[in-house]
């Protein structure tokens, strides 16, 4: 099972997972389940209705407005990067955040590299699965490695061009 | 010019701690060769051939005396004495070793220079025209929005891993010197009827395996609005652009697939989403303005009798005016061109030596000011003419005041199969047997304006697309072959040239060359340079003489 990790106010650290990956062709697990978008289409009003909490594992070719009424009802949306070199899932988080106001978890799952952590964190990321096996200590250097940022972005940091008006 | 301040120095120093901890890892051996890769390619760092090679980014071209003078230190120390200058206006140092590379970036630093986004599939640096602030051609100085753009393309945080590279390029001047039809975005700086000033923008230009004239979706931008409006443009990419083939993802596919009036309503629709949120205060422009407020120049006479008698007297002075040197927008000022393609010598390489002499010259004579073109050469774009013949004698003592700026000899090439692992063919010495062609200057001037530009192979760095005559390496069962093409361009009258006929080989080249030239001469009427007569007598006259030269 992939480490977790996640930010709180800044911080990072290693959880237990309550979630259970559940991939299109096998048994519904117990408890708390990440399903496909497909899945959740045709199951997620049942397992709702049964008092769990989903989340929904979108692909990097899947757009996030697909989830738009949906996203009251969901605890966490997990963003995938096939490799770390596919940039789509960046574009999806920030509309999350930035478009979409969601308040749930943004979780990373795939090919996720702590290289990648300070453009992450920058569009609203707050959950990891790096695939790594970076810790939390060396996800929290990744983050904190840039004092100023040039951009406003989802995660709500002052940008160069503020700072300078102090 | 634009002085970097805390915050963007500690963004550099950020960067530089950061791959010092990569490099480490590397050479530890806690990273495979293969996993620091991925690592050194977000920072200019290439395995080539024989060695690293360190891109090193001069943003939109421009540098003062102490940077150059730090490159040419960095040459001599870490390189074999010189520095390879790109059409990118950057600088590539070829003779790297890996564990001298964090200190060469600590050192680029210390002078506000940096490798960041050089290389990757983010958005690289932005390019502008040599003449800003110096041509009175231009409507307002293009630095102050490649300098916004450069501040908010760092590091973006949702646009650095697109499907492919992106470049950017802005033109102030309706002579385009930035290529800007053949960028990823092409942005030219426009007054409306009542002042305000707005940009036109172009989009899925580019060369490569499929060269594409770009269109224009936006026939005036606020200027108050570019980053926004960029950013519709990056998001629409970044989401639709291909990632199957890498050959097929730059933006000129997804907005060839689209047309041109579905990809502008995409972008559009976008744009209206995102709002003004991300685009720069006023204060904030005004800040950037205020760095690229007219420098201080001196109420001088049009005429200098300095450079009058200089220019009769000697003739190979009176030369190099006529071909190096531009109009200023002030009186008793002219914008020095200076050659790095010497005859016989690899185009855009200069030695450390010879770094030292400009800066040299830029800090005496230049208002402390250089630029890059993307055409492979520098620019002082600030000399009084009272001072041109103590620059020109400067320039010419270090060999730098070859006069062939726009001229036959005045070749783009990219490194081809000396240096680079993806060339099919030579590139630097077919650029030098047509230079010796043309050796002759009273020849070369009257043959005027030529642009040649070769590529080693289909990647197309050499931009042979849009050479008025382009030159193409391919590989013919092992052997080196040449495919011409004519009528390109990537000036204001952007076209991509047409194809001559079947390849010539190696050694046909640059007698091929000279035939052209001599078709163009005989055909040629008032005024018309080789496109022009290229474009309205049609190939047959070209095809016929080299064809009939080469059988």
């Amino acid at each position: 099972m992939p480490t977790l990790i996640e930010l709180h106010e800044g911080i990072a650290k290693t959880v237990p997972d309550a979630f259970t990956h559940v991939a299109d062709d096998e048994d519904m697990a117990t408890g708390d389940v990440i399903l496909s978008l497909a899945r959740f289409q045709s199951d997620g009003d049942r397992l709702l209705s049964e008092g769990r909490r989903i989340g929904v594992r979108l692909k990097s070719d899947e757009e996030v407005e697909a989830l738009a009424y949906d996203l009251p009802r969901l605890t966490l949306v997990a963003l995938e990067f096939p490799k770390h070199l596919d940039g789509r899932s960046y574009t999806n988080a920030r509309l999350l955040r930035e478009r979409f106001k969601f308040a749930g978890q943004i979780r990373a799952v795939g090919d996720v590299l702590r290289e990648q952590a300070p453009w992450m964190v920058r569009v609203g990321f707050d959950a990891y699965e790096p695939a790594d096996d970076a810790s939390a200590n060396e996800w929290q250097a990744a983050l904190n490695r840039y004092r100023h940022v040039y951009q406003r972005a989802a995660d709500g940091r002052v940008p160069a061009f503020a700072e300078r008006e102090g | 010019m634009y002085q970097y301040d805390t915050i963007d120095k500690e963004m550099l120093a950020d960067r530089s701690a950061e791959f010092r901890g990569q490099v480490a890892r590397r050479l530890s051996g806690e990273l495979t060769e293969d996993q620091f890769k991925r690592l050194r390619l977000m920072n200019g760092l290439y395995l080539q051939l024989h060695a690293y090679m360190l891109r090193v980014a001069i943003p939109y071209g421009s540098l003062n005396p102490t940077q150059l003078r730090k490159l040419a230190w960095i040459g001599r120390t870490y390189d074999k004495g010189y520095g390879h200058f790109t059409t990118r206006t950057n600088l590539q140092f070829h003779w790297i070793k890996l564990k001298d590379a964090p200190d060469i970036l600590d050192h680029l630093a210390s002078v506000d220079m940096h490798a960041i986004q050089t290389s990757g599939n983010c958005i690289r640096n932005t390019t502008t025209d040599p003449y800003a602030g110096a041509t009175a051609e231009e409507v307002d100085d293009p630095r102050v929005w490649a300098e916004a753009i450069r501040q908010w393309s760092t590091f973006h945080p949702e646009f650095s891993f697109l499907p492919r590279k992106f470049k950017i390029a802005i033109t102030a001047a309706p002579k385009d010197r930035t290529a800007a039809r053949v960028h990823d975005i092409g942005l030219v700086l426009k007054r409306a009827r009542d002042g305000a000033l707005g940009f036109e923008v172009i989009v899925g230009g580019g060369m490569g395996r499929t060269p594409h004239i770009g269109p224009t979706i936006r026939e005036f931008l606020p200027v108050n609005r570019l980053l926004s409006y960029l950013e519709a443009i990056l998001r629409v990419y970044n989401r639709h652009g291909r990632r199957d083939n890498i050959y097929k993802a730059r933006i000129k596919i997804l907005v060839a697939a689209l047309g041109k009036e579905e990809f502008a309503k995409q972008v559009e629709a976008e744009w209206a989403k995102i709002g003004d949120s991300v685009d720069l205060p006023d204060t904030e422009l005004a800040r950037i303005r205020g760095a690229f407020a007219p420098l201080g120049f001196e109420t001088l006479p049009d005429r200098s009798e300095a450079f009058e008698t200089a220019k009769a007297s000697n003739p190979a002075f009176a030369r190099f005016v006529r071909n190096n040197v531009k109009p200023h927008k002030k009186s008793g000022y002219g914008i020095v061109e200076i050659s790095l393609k010497a005859i016989g010598e690899t185009p855009g390489d200069a030695t450390s030596d010879q770094m030292d002499v400009v800066a040299d010259l830029a800090e005496r004579y230049g208002q402390n000011d250089i630029r890059v073109t993307h055409e492979q050469n520098l620019v002082l774009p600030h000399v009084k003419l009272d001072d041109l013949p103590e620059v020109w004698a400067g320039l010419a003592a270090a060999g730098l005041a070859t006069p062939n700026i726009n001229l036959v000899s005045d070749i783009i090439a990219c490194p081809g199969l000396d240096y680079c692992a993806l060339a099919n063919a030579r590139a630097i010495p077919i650029a030098q047997h047509i230079a010796e062609k043309f050796r002759d200057q009273d020849r070369a001037e009257q043959v005027g304006e030529l642009k040649i530009k070769i590529s080693g192979c289909i990647n197309a760095c050499g931009h042979h697309h849009v050479g008025h005559i382009g030159i193409l390496g391919v590989d013919k069962k092992g052997e080196e072959f040449y495919q011409l093409t004519l009528g390109g361009s990537g000036a204001e009258d952007a076209a991509v040239g047409s194809m001559l006929g079947p390849a010539l080989p190696y050694d046909k080249v640059a007698d091929a060359v000279d035939t052209l030239v001599d078709v163009y001469l005989r055909e040629r009427q008032d005024g018309e340079r080789f496109p022009d007569t290229f474009r309205r007598t049609g190939v047959a006259p070209f095809k016929e003489a080299v064809y009939a030269d080469a059988h």
